[in-house]
């Protein structure tokens, strides 16, 4: 699924033009992206939470070359799903096809 | 942020749509982001990121209370990775600037 296809469904199921179904997206993506820059969380309930995260310099290695290098401090992205979103995704057991090809 | 104060952001910026329909796309939007995921597809926004569903194996797990062994079953997991647009934005990189892809790995 793309943004098109979200595009798509809000057209079909809202009956907004495409035009204005293809801005509305964009508002809501470009919106939750400028609220994440500040470092403010974004909370979706049903969905789940965007919380920014502050990671303190640390030594790292690079594992092609054994090198040592230093990790300066980032600000990093996590995201944690909703209880219901968990749920959603779980309403059927998994099935050992399927544990078998991901797992 | 929460959802109500986005749909408040995006009726700020949109004033020819109402707040109720504008209300009404939010939630239509993370709908149909959740459908994907339960049917197994994997979602793509470019410039944000992308989410996926991935498999938590089966395991022996105990009952923290009573000490008794339980049995976990395997569980499907929503995944989000970050775009590598998103992660520089986060991280307060320019684009492109030195040091902006050190651990970036986005395919």
């Amino acid at each position: 699924m793309t943004k098109a296809d979200i595009v798509e469904h809000i057209y079909e199921r809202v009956g907004f033009s495409k035009k204005e179904s293809a801005e509305l997206v964009e508002q809501v993506f470009d919106i939750i992206k400028d609220t994440l820059a500040e470092g403010e969380k974004v909370k979706i309930s049903g969905f789940g939470n965007f919380v920014v995260r502050e990671k303190n310099a640390r030594k790292g290695r690079n594992p092609q070359t054994g090198e040592e290098i230093r990790l300066s401090a980032r600000r990093v992205l996590t995201f944690k799903p909703s209880l219901v979103l968990k749920n959603v995704l779980n309403e059927e057991p998994v099935t050992e096809a399927e544990a078998r090809t991901e797992g | 942020m929460t959802k109500s104060g986005l749909i408040e952001l995006v009726a700020e910026r949109t004033p020819h749509i109402s707040k109720k329909d504008t209300e009404i796309v939010v939630n239509t939007i993370f709908d149909s982001m959740t459908e994907a995921l339960k049917h197994g597809q994997r979602i793509e926004i470019r410039g944000f990121g992308s989410f996926q569903v991935k498999i938590r194996e089966a395991r022996e797990g105990r009952n923290p209370k009573t000490g008794e062994e339980v049995h976990i079953p395997a569980k499907r997991t929503p995944f989000f990775k970050v775009g590598k647009e998103l992660k520089e934005k986060v991280d307060g990189v320019k684009p492109g600037a030195e040091g902006a892809g050190d651990s970036g790995d986005e395919s």
